[in-house]
């Protein structure tokens, strides 16, 4: 037993492997920039440095919703309508009702926050895996975002669908939010504020001693259906903050807004389960994800690959970071 | 009907890294006999069991069939000779959400399809319904086997094997799950495949009274040898527990004197919700150290998770000194006092891929934080060396993640888990299970000085030497309830066993 892979017995070959499992992201990022860079010396401008960091800042705020999820080993599929439904709720509030910042954005927290506890009540009660219940719960959400709007988008100054004229504006400080750098500055705070939480609270550790080995913790006197249901309530919280962002950047609410950004923000936390040797979903691992799939479609986009071809890229870089993370388990 | 075999195993050997489990065994198996196969756990009979239905290739000795020698070295190689096995956990060998006929034919489906690619339904569906009436069960083919109860699972199994055309069917431990009239059944099925279809059954079973009911041969193990092998009708019950326990390699036990003090715990007519335990009645004393003796399926394991809370409590009360506990989860039951070291190591007791001072604080996190429910690492880290330190934990560092540990040395983290978290009532589930001499000793230790702290400590245990060893009183269990109170210093391993294997 003990022969098996210690540390002391790995050969060369086998410490390279673990480099570059451990830092092979953080090195792609670097061939990447320095591919794209060779072939078009405006990416390393500063001003497109930027464009790629405020590209992801929404990604990364949701994905860090979907790592959440992933702490206590489970799945959120939910968050790319989260946000759609966050997006219409705060674009709403100041359109139709003439709400201010603070009430608008608390109102589509909240109103996300009955979605969280939908999610924790199916899974953590009903017992229905993950994966499922959260597939359910992304159309039900969809179709409830869409039929709040009633199927249309919400941007200033457009009526109602029955014709009722709106009169409500967009305040310029929940502008701000969309705008770099803050929007890059909160994505920083949110990763770094959520990094604190998983790994120097008790709560951080909880949520991973339970995604670690469920009984163990129960045996422990965790109490593990209370943070099964904390992780799935801040998974969706983050993803309808995500949304806020997404409506201050876009300045109105677009049907299915959000679901774009669940691909990526899936990819993004995946493949931050290897960086650095984590080994599990983690706060910076995700960033550095999301930071990958944002240079590449930047870099793509400046090399003219059309937007429909993106997909297969982002698709097949997901594909290899789940075989990063599952082809060392074995 | 069946013509006249004869399986004989001769001088088999196999050791596993750092154990020999079987020293030159002989066991012979003939058709139309049902053959009793007995020993103390880890006797090596499941080991001797699994070589001839092929689960090992490295053993060394010899096979014949009828004579002939035979190489059994995979289990296709087993099943083309009409051995047959029936483990103990009958869910693992079946598909839940595949019909009882897909079941049965499990194997002629898997490996007698030839060049055919297609099923045939109504045949499959024949062949299986045939198989079962020859055994005389009444069940729907087309029934999906995850409705099925454990004894109907048991059954499916058995007309797997008989699928096959099974010569010889090996049952390891099938009555423990059981009640008293499905166990019936099942003698009447193995009576009548022994009697009237000339298979030869090797039965192993913990439970005296049935092998002496079912059986006519008995061969009796301990410590990877055969000690002895009679007709039935030949022994008595006490030989044979003689003949289990023989003279055993003496280990010492530590034990204190510890002066018992006022009870702390008590518990009347506890009963599980899923019957796993029923109507138990105990008391633990401070100081005390109280034995809970059983075999393998009394229900030892199922007593300490329903105290935990593990395990949903039906009916019946819990007191912890003279005050009624409300116990809904293990969590409930760590904020009263109780702490648990669990049976399965590494699914329950720990975190094998977290450091050992994640594991030693996961039950008492909340003693390290500040403000804000910050963890302060340092007092932490601290607090895991001491720990290490106190439990002779050997590790390189605190950081150590606890797969590279041995197992003597993750049950230390798993009990340390608890020393730091300060409760009153400390359970223990065969804590020295795969656990090596010196580690044991250690462990003992530990529980010696919770003892002296005036803790009340519960020790489930198979090992009745242990039992013996260091406890002050002791609960005998079979079937799921206590089935007597003894005090240690009056009992012998005899009466232990005589009480565990159904002895009134």
């Amino acid at each position: 037993m003990k022969a098996t892979a210690t540390p002391s017995t790995a050969n060369w070959v086998g410490s390279a492997l673990s480099f570059i499992t451990k830092w092979g992201t953080v090195l792609t990022i670097f061939i990447l920039v320095a591919f794209f860079s060779i072939l078009m010396p405006s990416f390393l401008s500063a001003s497109n440095l930027v464009t790629i960091l405020r590209s992801i800042s929404i990604v990364t705020v949701i994905a860090i919703g979907v790592t959440m999820s992933l702490t206590v080993n489970g799945f959120d599929l939910s968050v790319g309508s989260v946000a759609t439904l966050a997006d219409s709720l705060v674009i709403s509030m100041f359109v139709w009702y003439g709400l201010g910042s603070v009430f608008s954005i608390v109102i589509a927290l909240l109103g996300c926050l009955v979605v969280a506890l939908l999610n924790a009540f199916l899974i953590v009660k009903l017992r229905i895996p993950d994966l499922l219940a959260t597939l359910s719960m992304m159309f039900i959400i969809e179709g409830v975002a869409m039929t709040y709007t009633g199927g249309g988008s919400i941007s200033e100054g457009m009526p109602r669908l029955d014709g009722t004229p709106t009169f409500g504006k967009l305040e310029p400080v929940f502008r701000l939010i969309g705008q770099s750098p803050t929007i890059i500055i909160i994505m920083l705070v949110v990763v770094a504020v959520v990094h604190v939480f998983l790994n120097y609270t008790k709560h951080g550790r909880y949520l991973y001693v339970v995604g670690g080995n469920l009984e163990a913790a129960r045996l422990s006197g965790i109490p593990v259906d209370r943070y099964r249901t904390l992780a799935y309530v801040l998974a969706t919280l983050f993803a309808a903050f995500g949304g806020v962002m997404l409506g201050s950047r876009i300045g109105s609410a677009q049907i299915n807004a959000g679901a774009g950004y669940l691909m990526p923000s899936v990819a993004a936390a995946y493949i931050g389960f290897s960086v650095g040797g984590a080994r599990r979903a983690n706060a910076i691992g995700t960033f550095v994800g999301a930071v990958l799939v944002g240079v590449l479609e930047n870099g793509l986009v400046m090399m003219s690959v059309p937007y429909y071809a993106m997909n297969i890229v982002k698709g097949a870089v997901l594909a290899l970071a789940l075989a990063a993370t599952y082809f060392r388990k074995r | 009907m069946a013509s006249h075999h004869r399986l004989e195993m001769k001088g088999i050997s196999i050791e596993f890294p750092g154990v020999k489990a079987l020293t030159d065994v002989d066991f012979s198996l003939e058709s139309g006999t049902i053959h009793a196969l007995i020993g103390a756990n880890g006797a090596g009979k499941s080991t001797l069991m699994k070589i001839l239905a092929g689960a090992y290739d490295t053993h060394t000795g010899q096979v014949f069939l009828d004579g002939q020698p035979v190489e059994i070295r995979s289990p296709r190689a087993s099943k083309q000779l009409g051995i047959e096995i029936v483990y103990q956990e009958v869910d693992t060998a079946l598909i839940p959400y595949l019909s009882i006929a897909e079941n049965i034919m499990l194997d002629v489906l898997v490996n007698n399809m030839g060049g055919r690619q297609w099923v045939n339904w109504p045949e499959l569906h024949r062949s299986a319904r045939k198989v079962l009436e020859r055994i005389g069960v009444r069940l729907d083919t087309n029934v999906l086997v995850q409705e099925l109860t454990l004894a109907q699972k048991q059954m499916v199994l058995i007309a797997r094997a008989l699928a096959g055309d099974a010569r010889f069917l090996i049952l390891d431990e099938p009555t423990a799950p059981l009640s008293n009239t499905e166990t019936e059944e099942l003698f009447r099925l193995m009576r009548d495949l022994a009697h009237n279809h000339g298979v030869g059954v090797v039965f192993i079973s913990h439970r005296l009274p049935e092998l002496f009911e079912v059986c006519e041969l008995i061969t009796v193990m301990r410590d990877g040898r055969r000690v002895a092998h009679h007709g039935i009708a030949d022994v008595t019950k006490k030989q044979i527990i003689e003949l289990m326990l023989g003279h055993r390699f003496d280990e010492t036990y530590p034990k204190h004197k510890v002066e018992i003090g006022a009870t702390l715990l008590e518990t009347r007519g506890l009963t599980a919700a899923d019957g796993a335990v029923t109507d138990v009645s105990l008391t633990v004393r401070a100081g005390e150290i109280v034995g809970i003796a059983g075999l393998v399926g009394a229900g030892k394991t199922e007593l300490c998770k329903t105290l935990f809370g593990a395990i949903e409590i039906k009916s019946g009360e819990i007191r912890l000194k003279d005050r009624p506990l409300r116990i809904t989860s293990p969590h409930s039951a760590v904020t009263q006092g109780l702490a648990l070291v669990p049976e399965e190591r590494r699914k329950e007791g720990v975190l094998v891929d977290e450091p050992v001072y994640v594991n030693l604080s996961a039950a008492s996190l909340g003693k390290y934080c500040g403000p804000l429910d910050m963890i302060n690492q340092r007092s932490e880290r601290e607090a895991a060396r001491k720990a290490i330190k106190d439990l002779g934990v050997k590790t390189p560092s605190e950081h150590q993640v606890l797969a590279y540990l041995s197992g003597g040395n993750q049950q230390k983290v798993a009990v340390g888990k608890w020393l730091i978290s300060k409760a009153e009532v400390y359970i223990f589930d065969e804590p020295t299970k795969g656990v090596d001499v010196g580690a044991k000793q250690e462990i003992f230790e530990l529980i010696g000085a919770l003892a002296k702290q005036g803790k009340g400590i519960i020790y489930a245990s198979c090992e009745f030497a242990e039992i013996l060893g260091i406890t002050d009183r002791a609960y005998v269990m079979y079937d799921h309830t206590i089935a007597k109170e003894l005090e240690t210093a009056q009992t012998t391993e005899e009466e232990l066993l005589f009480f565990s294997t159904g002895g009134k």
